[in-house]
């Protein structure tokens, strides 16, 4: 760290245009509308552009009325949608996140253990599919599960099955977009950690006396908790406010609270209501987002 | 050993042919005759012709592309200097907010970042006149705000693995710090800003969410379009745009890769190690 | 596979005695049989024999690359041999996996698991064969004594400093009593000053257990003062195999000389040989000479004469003593180094000639200066036939 060089008059302002200017932008485009969506989310709607009640009233000058209500806070604990969805999005979201678990720790294990010229071709195969477009790998699967989908198509053809499965417009069927579009997200911090341990503690386990599960369980998994923990958030956390994929490949029903605050905020246009509702979802994911931030810290030093 | 390798072997294969079956069959049916798009009518290319003709998706595409290109190039400067804020500037007041806000869009649903920003730009027209109307320039300052963060952790994750004595030694040698910055650091950081850069212009390319807030009535991004149209299900013209993507980015990755390669072997071929 | 239990009893009492690879009558502890490993088109380890004895420190000494590695690391089973056996007391253990044997290691990197105390860490082994709970704990106890880590159980690896992470390893291999204990490189990431100290530690923890170690080292003076026998290894073959003197002073052939600390080289010819002895001709000053040596070589050979270089001579007369051999040299290069000096005198044949000379005597001027004509002189005996 430079802290303790002295600038001359010209170096510091090259350092403080080089942190203001980032700085500033930050603030300005990402923590005040935090700031405002806050304080919308204590407003009444109203028929007006913009759609709700100002935070202080300014016509009426002295003194000055504070128009907070906590109506949106209260409506969203007494009506029972709020809840579902809330609720749905969170076991959706940890379902998902644990079967990107189960499908991409041996991938990412497979990985690390194939051969170097192997796993850089194979990474990249991983994070190929990154590039190309979210929304059109979503909807590969419309294509894939429609009721004349290719699997449906396959499996008639079989004859495994004597009519078409409904399989698009189900829970079943974001739990496979989430899977399908995140799984890199989970792949990628797990390979960092397992690359990195040392093969010999794999092998002074066994010398020891430990089976190839038991040497798993002892070692590799705890050693590579760093990962699963990365891993896991980077997908449970943009999971749970997931919209597309419940909006594309879910059912009517299939309620997330990413849908239901975007419903709310286009179609019901209750913009107080869908702060609200933004606000809760924050404090749901302040922790996941904590823990996420400290990993990454503990990681740069 | 053997048991564990075999069952690591099929787990890679199931996965990759989970992750590239669906997009083959997508690459596959755009070239698919029939309207029904999942009964195979035979080759064709006339939902590339439809493409050509579909002056909604042209448009659309076009508008993206111009806000992808302004929003990377922005959010690269931007994100340069926080990567640079980051990991050379030492400590400073409110360092940890920044890195707070540096961190938290990457992983920020884009519902509330879309939200809240249509609301600052909501509140900022009441206050200021400015933005007098939502569109494209509201949809790349969103963009620029989220992308900046990924520019920023390539950066930084560059310059941390870059010796620092480099710059000491340029300042040591009399460089003036933005000399040093511009002469040494710069260059050296260079591929990550680029990679910076495809980043920042892919994820603006494909963001749907947050364009959808922040655009106002007539702007109307490839991706909103596409979902328009897919949300009412399976739609032949969209698997032509899906594969001319795919084909781009196949492009691009061999391209890099064979860059990359050679890269390689003039650095094996000239140095020791 | 219990393995500790019925070790109890046996090797405590087996204190070291003799030279069992002499004794016809002992048989050998590890039996290593044609032991062949190939990587590809690579072979490692190239038909490679050996008897390692109960009790014994035997080192297996070689270069980076030499196969020593994998011979160690087939022998606790972490690599499959492409061909070949392993006994390991009288118990064929070529196709156990290395959690079945009843061997442990001791890793150069130490391998200490790092997301455990040190208690667990030595416990590990014990944990995994089932042994009670009440047992374990005393069974740690005793370990931690041993090599000095009470006090330390509670701490985590990254808490320790290295001479303390190789302890722990030795405990952790030690504990499960294994009747081979295997040691990779076992001081090589340890500071010189802990290295002397640690070694000495070894072979009294070895004296006290009486188990068998065997220990693989790129440091010939490391292995030289820790082993009972050597097998200096190269291209996956052992070149020679004997005790620490014997390899040092009669040395095979060039590579096994040179391995060991410096050595001088005189140009010779053979003139006959003898049962037991060869008479060459120095190629400069025509001196005949006989040398001990076992084999047979042609009449007429060239052979190179080695000679350490501190049995060599140097003075400026000629000594008179008729059982050295005699040769002479001009000083080109000389070191003072308080308890010796160094010279490098060019020979008549033009070789580099390196004399190691103790200062017994406190002299204001050296004897030997830059340039001067000096005599090189050694006794016979010490000299040793190297062939090329």
């Amino acid at each position: 760290m430079t802290g303790a060089i002295r600038h001359g008059a010209a170096g510091r302002l090259w350092r403080t245009t080089v942190i203001t200017l980032p700085y500033a932008w930050l603030l300005l485009f990402f923590l005040v509308p935090f700031a405002i969506v806050f304080k919308i989310s204590f407003a009444d709607p109203i028929v007006a552009q913009p759609p709700f009640t100002p935070f202080f009233d300014w016509a009426e000058s002295s003194p000055r009325r504070l128009l907070a209500t906590f109506d949106n806070y209260l409506f969203l604990l007494e009506d029972k949608l709020y809840w579902v969805s809330y609720l749905r999005s969170i076991r959706i979201a940890f379902i998902s996140t644990l079967l990107c678990l189960l499908l991409g720790y041996p991938m990412a294990y497979g990985i690390a253990r194939a051969r170097p010229p192997w796993r850089s071709l194979l990474l990249m195969l991983v994070i190929l599919p990154f590039w190309t477009s979210f929304l059109l790998r979503v909807y590969a699967w419309i294509v894939m599960l429609g009721k004349h989908g290719v699997v449906n198509n396959a499996l008639l053809s079989v004859g495994f099955i004597d009519g078409p499965l409904q399989m698009l417009y189900t829970d079943a069927a974001v739990y496979l977009g989430i899977v399908y579009t995140y799984i890199p997200f989970m792949i990628l911090p797990l390979y960092a950690s397992l690359e990195k341990l040392d093969q010999n503690l794999h092998d002074a386990a066994m010398d020891l006396g430990a089976t190839p599960w038991k040497v798993f369980t002892d070692i590799t998994l705890p050693l590579s908790m760093p990962g699963v923990i990365a891993g896991s958030l980077l997908v449970f956390i943009p999971a749970l406010g997931e919209f597309v994929i419940p909006s594309l490949l879910g059912g009517i029903d299939s309620l997330m609270i990413g849908r239901t605050l975007y419903d709310e905020f286009f179609v019901n246009r209750d913009w107080p209501l869908a702060s609200a509702v933004a606000t809760v979802l924050l404090f749901i994911l302040i922790l996941p987002i904590m823990l996420f931030q400290r990993y990454q810290q503990g990681e740069e030093s | 050993m053997k048991t564990r390798s075999t069952f690591l072997l099929s787990t890679l294969c199931f996965g990759f042919a989970f992750l590239y079956i669906p997009i083959l069959v997508l690459v596959l049916y755009s070239f698919n005759d029939s309207p029904l798009a999942t009964v195979w009518g035979g080759f064709s290319f006339r939902w590339y012709d439809a493409l050509l003709d579909n002056k909604q998706i042209l448009n659309a595409a076009l508008l993206s592309l111009k806000i992808a290109v302004v929003s990377a190039t922005c959010a690269t400067a931007l994100g340069t200097l926080a990567g640079l804020t980051l990991n050379r500037m030492g400590r400073f007041r409110g360092r940890t907010v920044f890195t707070g806000m540096i961190a938290a869009p990457l992983v920020m649903p884009e519902v509330i970042t879309g939200l809240s920003l249509l609301l600052l730009f909501v509140s900022l027209q009441e206050l200021t006149g400015w933005p007098s109307a939502r569109g494209a320039n509201t949809i790349t300052i969103a963009h620029i705000t989220f992308s900046m963060a990924y520019v920023a952790v390539i950066v930084q994750s560059r310059l941390a693995s870059m010796d620092e004595s480099l710059e000491e030694a340029a300042m040591d040698l009399g460089g003036h710090p933005f000399a040093v910055t511009r002469d040494i650091t710069l260059p050296l950081i260079a591929p990550a800003m680029l990679s910076g850069w495809l980043l920042a212009f892919t994820l603006s390319l494909d963001d749907l969410v947050i364009a959808s807030f922040t655009s106002g009535a007539g702007a109307s991004t490839l991706p909103m379009v596409i979902f328009s149209k897919v949300r009412l299900g399976v739609t032949p013209e969209v698997n032509a745009v899906a594969t001319i993507i795919i084909g781009i980015v196949a492009l691009g990755v061999i391209l890099a890769a064979w860059l990359m390669f050679r890269q390689e072997r003039r650095r094996g071929g000239g140095g020791d190690s | 596979m219990n393995v500790e239990s019925k070790q109890h009893t046996n090797e405590n009492s087996a204190a070291w005695t003799g030279a069992p690879w002499k004794d016809p009558s002992q048989s050998p502890f590890i039996e290593i049989q044609s032991l062949h490993k190939r990587f590809g088109d690579f072979t490692a380890v190239d038909n490679i024999s050996l008897d390692i004895y109960r009790g014994e420190l035997f080192a297996i000494l070689g270069g980076s690359g030499c196969g020593k590695s994998t011979l160690l690391r087939m022998l606790a089973g972490l690599e499959a041999p492409s061909a070949g056996r392993i006994l390991i007391d009288g118990v064929d253990v070529t196709e156990l996996p290395p959690y079945d044997r009843p061997v442990n290691m001791m890793f150069q990197s130490y391998a200490v698991f790092p997301h455990m105390t040190v208690e667990k860490n030595i416990a590990y082994g014990l944990r995994k064969s089932r042994v009670a709970p009440a047992e374990i704990e005393s069974r740690v106890r005793e370990m931690l004594e041993l090599v000095q880590l009470t006090n330390l159980e509670q701490r985590k690896p990254n808490q320790l400093s290295g001479g303390q992470l190789q302890r722990v390893a030795l405990a952790r291999a030690l504990i499960k009593r294994p009747k081979v204990l295997l040691l990779d490189e076992p001081l090589a990431a340890l500071d010189k000053k802990l290295r002397e100290q640690t070694q000495f530690e070894l072979m009294n923890l070895q004296d006290q257990l009486g188990t068998t170690f065997v220990v693989v080292t790129h440091d010939q003076e490391e292995a030289m003062t820790l082993a009972t026998r050597i097998a200096v290894m190269d291209e996956g073959r052992f070149i020679q195999i004997g005790t620490p003197s014997e390899v040092y002073e009669y040395p095979r052939n060039f590579f096994v000389a040179d391995f060991f600390g410096n050595i001088n080289i005189f140009d010779a010819t053979v003139i006959s040989s003898e049962p037991g002895f060869i008479a060459v001709e120095l190629g400069a000053s025509g001196t005949r000479i006989r040398i001990q040596h076992g084999g047979v070589i042609d009449a007429g050979a060239a052979v190179m004469i080695g000679v350490r270089p501190e049995k060599l001579l140097i003075s400026k007369d000629k000594p008179t003593d008729d059982r050295y051999t005699v040769t002479r040299g001009v000083v080109e290069d000389l070191a003072y180094y308080g308890n010796r000096s160094i010279y490098r005198v060019r020979s008549q044949e033009g070789r580099i000639i390196q004399v190691s000379a103790q200062n017994s005597q406190r002299s204001v001027e050296l004897a030997m200066e830059w340039d001067d004509e000096v005599y090189l002189s050694w006794d016979s005996s010490s000299s040793v036939v190297l062939q090329k």
